[in-house]
């Protein structure tokens, strides 16, 4: 684990994590975790300049377990995802790094390798069911093409399955909407449809691009609760992609916080929200209204706006929205931060002080949380 | 006397039986008797999931939609009817901001022009001219002065929404109805213009139509909020009743199924199952009721009338019960 050596201090951080004790039962036999995704880069080249959508990004995950990435839009989120199924190939996109699913490196299998594993090991719920659905197929047809594809099967055998998976994702009376064309289901039963399609092979991992972003909030709990159910039932692994900070605290096990391509913050997710260690995610929690408590003074957004990802700013990306860069005893805007551990399976890439920083935090931001 | 007073507001929808030409068919009920109240320099949210006929709700007041029955009184007169140079009037005191930054303001004119299209259509000269003014008015929302020229695409989401902040407010109106003005943007953006929008508003006294899904933003701007189901009326209560002490069954479930950035934390959770009905064909008797964990029978056969349970505290429910959910 440790021979991936970068000038970003990644190798630090995996050194770091490879003592971390596990909370899943099964990790105690194996020390490799399901999908271990290493310094992964990703470039498009464009007229205007070079974007580095995600620039040296380290992370892994356990089956059963939930990581959540939180970021705003241009965060590199979905370009990470995306780059974890293997979409970016065929595109001007430029992928370097490691994504080991289990024994493979998902960057090296051949296209045809690589289509197997699509929709059988490693699926994807994307944000807008609406355009990933093909609208001239019924939702039935659509379910047993992704059956079909992976395993020689035959029609009724496939159609049971699939009015099966349909009524487990909770969608009332599936045989007749096993019929149905996208068009015909609302927002909420679409998204049901793309998770049942996404579920139908028994993935181990779970890719959920902003899954419930679309949707309503009692909508989201349905669908939250129902992919907690199912996460417990087939054991999958899961990545939730989401800029809702209160979806991550309800579904995540794990949460990565990037800001302009890069992972600022990573943690565990009852830290992340306890003891929150970067700046950024400090202004995230303190721009958010809250549902559980009304705050008595104005909220604190994050100023300025989110940086271009063709012209990163120098040193630390987030330095010209930091409001803290004061206390920083290095030069944020030359010097670039490196992902260190804060504290036990708690990292996080900022040069102020671990111990000023908690201070920081105790003394200008949760009061006003 | 209030500035806004809105009675028993409903807008219909004709729709066309698609079998045979040019029946009509019954009418989507977007808003079904809708009454509420405004003072000058108050905020009312109005919640509710997505097809509950908020927005509609908001474009009627304004009279961008025809009211099909009900009364809009503004400042004392009613203005339900009013057409032509009267409602151009009006539109001087009536303002609104729209969700979508991209899709509310014209690609093809520079900035300064648009927010300077009030000023033209209600034939209004500011004092000092209507470039300085409108170059103030972009000061005030936080945009460079000296960006008068530049075009909506050269723009972010939030600097776009702070355009159409500056259009609205431009005339300086008495009330706003802003329509999701921040769903569509990133959190830390969502705040400046949360904050931008209560700065104004003590500045001028001005009183806003909050119309949002998102009950947290609700909780931070509103200072009462109403809650619509299927074009009706749930409950409307001064915030802090509301959110501490809710009583109708569809506002607790709607505020337990916020998630809340607070992991591990043990929560009244009230699913709600099935979709929203189709507002061509409501349920009988209360709207609510197919989904409602506590119907009954009554709840079939009588529609539930708003009662005020509290003072300012109104509840159409047959069954309320106050539930802290959050």
């Amino acid at each position: 684990m440790g021979d991936v050596r970068d000038e970003l201090g990644a190798a630090e951080t995996l050194e770091s994590r490879g003592t971390r004790v596990d909370r899943s039962p099964s990790a105690s036999t194996s020390t490799k975790k399901f999908l271990r995704v290493n310094n992964l880069h990703v470039s498009f080249p464009t007229d205007d300049g070079v974007v580095k959508a995600v620039d040296g990004l380290t992370f892994d995950l356990e089956k059963g377990q939930t990581l959540g990435i939180v970021g705003e839009s241009g965060s590199g989120k979905s370009v990470t995802s995306l780059a974890v199924m293997g979409l970016h190939r065929g595109t001007r996109a430029k992928t370097s790094g490691e994504i080991w699913l289990d024994d493979e490196d998902l960057l090296k299998v051949s296209d045809e390798e690589l289509r197997s594993l699509r929709g059988r090991k490693m699926a994807m719920i994307f944000q807008d069911p609406l355009s990933a659905l093909h609208p001239y197929y019924t939702i039935g047809s659509q379910l047993i093409e992704a059956i079909q594809v992976h395993e020689r099967i035959s029609k009724s055998s496939a159609r049971t399955r699939v009015v099966d998976m349909l009524g487990r994702v909770g969608i009332p009376n599936p045989r007749r909407r096993y019929e149905q064309y996208p068009h015909e289901f609302s927002g909420g039963m679409r998204q049901r449809a793309m998770i049942a399609m996404a579920l139908i092979n028994n993935p181990e991992l779970l890719i959920a691009d902003e899954p419930t972003t679309a949707l309503d909030v009692t909508v989201q709990a349905q669908i939250l609760d129902l992919m907690r159910n199912l996460q417990a039932e087939f054991g999958s692994a899961i990545i939730m992609i989401t800029h809702d900070l209160g979806v991550v605290a309800e579904i995540a096990d794990d949460v990565l916080v990037m800001y302009g391509g890069r992972c600022v913050e990573y943690a565990e997710v009852d830290d992340l929200f306890h003891q929150p260690d970067h700046p950024y995610t400090w202004g995230l929690l303190s721009s958010m209204p809250r549902l559980d408590r009304l705050r008595q003074d104005r909220l604190v957004p994050v100023a300025g706006n989110p940086p271009s990802l063709i012209n990163v700013p120098p040193g630390c990306a987030f330095h010209p929205r930091c409001a803290f860069k004061e206390f920083s005893p290095r030069p944020c805007n030359v010097d670039d931060p490196a992902l260190l551990e804060s504290y036990p399976k708690h990292d996080s890439r900022c040069h102020i002080p671990v111990p000023m920083r908690a201070e920081l935090f105790a003394e200008r931001v949760a009061p006003k949380l | 006397m209030s500035l806004l007073t809105v009675t028993d507001l409903k807008k219909h929808f004709p729709t066309y039986n698609q079998k045979i030409l040019r029946t009509q068919g019954a009418p989507v009920k977007a808003v079904d008797g809708l009454s509420l109240t405004l003072d000058a320099g108050e905020t009312l949210g109005l919640v509710g999931e997505s097809g509950c006929g908020k927005s509609t709700a908001g474009r009627t007041i304004l009279k961008l939609l025809e009211p099909t029955a009900g009364t809009i009184e503004f400042e004392g007169r009613d203005v339900t009817h009013a057409q032509g140079e009267e409602l151009r009037h009006l539109r001087r005191e009536l303002q609104m901001v729209f969700q979508d930054p991209y899709g509310s303001l014209n690609p093809r004119h520079p900035i300064g022009q648009i927010i300077a299209a009030p000023f033209e259509i209600q034939r209004v000269t500011p004092p000092g001219g209507v470039k300085k003014e409108v170059q103030a008015l972009m000061e005030r929302v936080g945009l460079n002065p000296e960006h008068y020229n530049r075009y909506p695409h050269e723009f972010s989401g939030g600097q776009r929404q702070r355009i159409g902040v500056a259009r609205a407010i431009a005339l300086k109106p008495k009330l706003i109805v802003c329509d999701e003005p921040v769903s569509a943007l990133d959190v830390s953006i969502q705040a400046q213009v949360i904050n931008l929008l209560e700065d104004i508003q003590n500045e001028q006294n001005l009183a806003y139509v909050f119309i949002a899904h998102d009950l947290s933003v609700v909780r931070h701007i509103s200072d009462r909020v109403l809650v619509m189901y299927l074009g009706k009326m749930m409950e409307l209560a001064d915030r802090n009743s509301l959110y501490e002490r809710p009583m109708h069954p569809y506002t607790q479930a709607l505020m337990s199924a916020v998630p809340v950035p607070e992991p591990r934390r043990d929560r009244v959770r009230i699913l709600l199952h099935g979709d929203l009905p189709s507002p061509q064909n409501p349920p009988s008797g209360c709207v609510f009721r197919t989904r409602c964990p506590l119907a009954t029978e009554r709840c079939a056969a009588e529609v539930p009338q708003p009662v005020e349970l509290e003072p300012g505290h109104v509840v159409a429910c047959h069954y309320p019960k106050v539930r802290e959910v959050v």
